[in-house]
């Protein structure tokens, strides 16, 4: 395969990002268009001449950095794809900065779904993980924003440990840093380390709360893009490592109802959005753990129309911020006079994540419940439709109803500076709204790219599906008439298990205002009533001793560490956590490796 | 649409009319659809099986999610704040 043209497509994202802030306008805005279709077109090519590319030696390892197959194949065009949609969504925005952090999040993306090895796996794995992180920090019309960052961060790095140290066991005991499908039953302690590290990021309950605690704090256009790639690119690590993994299956259909659960109660859009991702993406881990070949093609498939409606949702939620301010469904309503392209765009994002036939959830998501069905696991199967029915009760009922219809709760300044959002927002809601009822309506575009190829393709448009379809929306819609009053929003927020992290940091705070202090306290005391006076003692013979015997040898080295010490110990005290992260992660890496390197 | 909207608004019994309509299409259209492709008996003979596990999906979530939500999960906007 070394005769064929291989550029990586994470490599134009990259040396894209480096040069952005050269360009200025009027080109900038050509350049950010040209540089993401530039990539989708050599990720098209490299689906048409599938192979395995970008092998390297480093030390004794081999690594992978472009492993094309049917797999990584739909995953990085999808992800390419809504690359060109998030640019151009966010095309209006002048800070270099928030370009260039979403641009590296979607090379450490892509770099992530064509390595083939570990090593490789984990550099992309953290570029996004970093990357990402500083979409949220951007954010300034959020107070909460570098906290919520800060979160983001540190449990990503947890994630990533995990997986670093699953790969390192691994290859401890087998010799090999290949990222295949790992031995579900001879599973050790390093198969469970990398299925956790993976599962983190495709936000697994219960490593879930940093999604919507962070996807509702970051910037408009950067949530736009979380939305897409982090939890996606988990779901295409999942199916390649833990294709068939049992647990999935029952972990994939709790992520289901919790996330439907909470997006029922949510009063914040985007926090809705992101619960129902959870809830969404717990189908794909459901399908991963089934594991068939028509299962981890309704994996594959659901995550490839997921992206598209939950970024158009994203997008819509995004305009109404940009015109409005506010992201709480107690301050909106009655926008539909506004806002209609973006109402029209939030109910195709609506109707598409139901599952309305014609629309893209309802040719992917029921390859995954038809294949809970055909192997035999029903329940999977019955509670994932009880869910599809709380999907639409959410997305195609409860979120265009508190948006845009009913009585507006703006003030009336607000609600008449509303509008829809300037021609690029726009152009993306347009062509991601497009693209979900081409998907819908010819579903072959998107079968014909699926994983598995050698098995039947899903028919989804046979009556008794389109019946069962039908009727399940239909009642859905007469709860909801029933019961909507329920379903308002209210001025509150909804614990999660975030709740241990943020209360639980300030245990430790009381800790150490409380018992440790008092402790100090109490030996200070001591110290001073019994120690001093012999140390005084001491210190003064020390000190004669000093002076006439010492001194004149050591002063000179003495101030020249003293100088060097200060150096470190000051950069590498500074306070500023991410830093410190970085070091200790690389610190902990380098051990490892040397550790492994020795051995 | 924007009229279409405010023309349905004004008029919420049309309103009404239509979606009850719908409905009934829906159900009378179902029954005529042959069940035999379903995965478990109850598919097979409860008539508009589905038509039920939809309400009764929509209202256990509905209920579970209010008394969920009760049990001190619900708390005040700037209970992270002091």
């Amino acid at each position: 395969m070394t005769t064929s043209f291989f550029l990586h497509p994470s490599l134009l994202f990259i040396v894209g990002a480096v040069f952005l802030p050269l360009v200025k306008e009027p080109f900038r805005r050509l350049y950010l268009i040209l540089v993401p279709i530039a990539a989708f077109m050599v990720v098209v090519y490299l689906g048409f001449n599938q192979g395995t590319y970008g092998q390297f030696n480093f030390m004794q390892w081999q690594l992978v950095f472009g492993r094309v197959d049917t797999l990584s194949n739909i995953f990085a065009f999808i992800m390419a794809l809504m690359a060109i949609l998030g640019t151009i969504y966010g095309l209006h925005v002048k800070e270099a900065w928030q370009h260039m952090a979403a641009w590296f999040y979607v090379a450490g993306s892509i770099g992530a779904i064509y390595a083939g090895d570990y090593l490789s796996l984990f550099l992309f794995w953290e570029m996004m993980a970093f990357a990402s992180t500083f979409l949220v920090w951007f954010n300034k019309d959020d107070a909460g924003a570098p906290a919520a960052g800060m979160r983001y961060l540190l449990v990503h790095t947890f994630g990533g440990l995990l997986l670093l140290m699953g790969f390192v066991l691994r290859y401890q005991a087998t010799g090999s840093i290949a990222f295949e499908l790992l031995d579900y039953d001879n599973a050790t302690l390093s198969t469970w380390l990398i299925m956790s590290g993976l599962m983190l990021n495709a936000a697994v309950v219960p490593l879930h709360s940093w999604l919507p605690d962070a996807y509702s704090k970051a910037t408009i256009t950067g949530a736009v893009f979380m939305c897409a790639f982090t939890t996606k690119t988990a779901i295409y690590t999942l199916a390649r490592a833990c294709a068939g993994f049992d647990i999935l299956i029952i972990l994939g259909v709790v992520m289901a109802v919790v996330g439907i659960i909470y997006a029922l109660l949510e009063n914040d859009i985007r926090r809705l959005l992101g619960w129902e991702i959870i809830s969404q993406v717990g189908y794909m881990v459901a399908g991963v753990g089934i594991g068939t070949a028509l299962a981890i093609n309704g994996a594959a498939a659901h995550a490839f129309a997921h992206i598209l409606y939950k970024g158009l949702l994203f997008m819509g939620a995004g305009a109404i911020i940009h015109t409005t301010g506010t992201a709480k469904f107690t301050s909106l309503g009655g926008l539909y006079r506004k806002m209609p392209l973006t109402m029209l765009a939030m109910i195709i994002g609506g109707v598409s994540v139901s599952a309305f036939p014609l629309f893209s959830g309802f040719v992917s998501k029921s390859i995954i419940i038809a294949a809970s069905y055909e192997a035999h696991i029903l329940w999977a199967g019955f509670v994932l439709t009880m869910v599809s029915a709380g999907t639409f009760l959410v997305a195609g009922l409860r979120l265009p109803s508190l948006l845009f219809f009913g009585e507006t709760k703006l003030d009336s300044q607000c609600f008449e500076a509303a509008a829809d959002p300037p021609w690029n927002m726009q152009l993306a809601m347009i062509g991601a709204g497009l693209l979900c009822f081409v998907i819908g309506v010819y579903p072959l575009v998107l079968y014909s790219m699926l994983p598995n190829q050698d098995i039947a393709f899903y028919h989804p448009y046979d009556l008794y599906h389109l019946s069962e379809t039908l009727q399940i929306l239909a009642f859905t819609a007469v709860a909801f008439w029933f019961f909507h009053k329920k379903l308002v929003g209210r001025d509150r927020i909804y614990l999660d298990l975030d709740w241990f992290y943020r209360r639980g940091g300030r245990l430790f705070l009381w800790l150490a205002v409380h018992p440790i202090q008092w402790f100090d306290t109490i030996w200070g005391k001591a110290y001073r009533v019994v120690g001093l006076t012999s140390l005084m003692t001491t210190a003064r013979f020390w000190g004669w001793f000093d002076w006439h015997g010492i001194d004149g040898i050591v002063d000179g080295s003495a101030r020249l560490v003293r100088g060097v010490g200060r150096g470190v110990a000051k950069w590498l005290q500074r306070g500023q956590i991410q830093q410190t992260l970085c070091l200790a992660i690389s610190f902990v890496a380098i051990v490892l490796i040397t550790y492994i390197w020795i051995d | 649409m924007i009229q279409l909207i405010d023309y349905l608004k004004n008029r919420p019994t049309t309103a009404r009319l239509i979606f009850v309509l719908t409905v009934a299409v829906i159900i009378v259209w179902s029954l005529t659809v042959d069940t035999s492709h379903g995965h478990s008996w109850f598919e097979h003979y409860i008539p508009a099986f589905w038509s039920l596990f939809g309400i009764v999906s929509a209202v256990v979530l509905i209920f579970v999610a209010r008394w969920y939500s009760r049990a001190g999960i619900e708390q005040e906007e700037d209970y992270y704040d002091n």
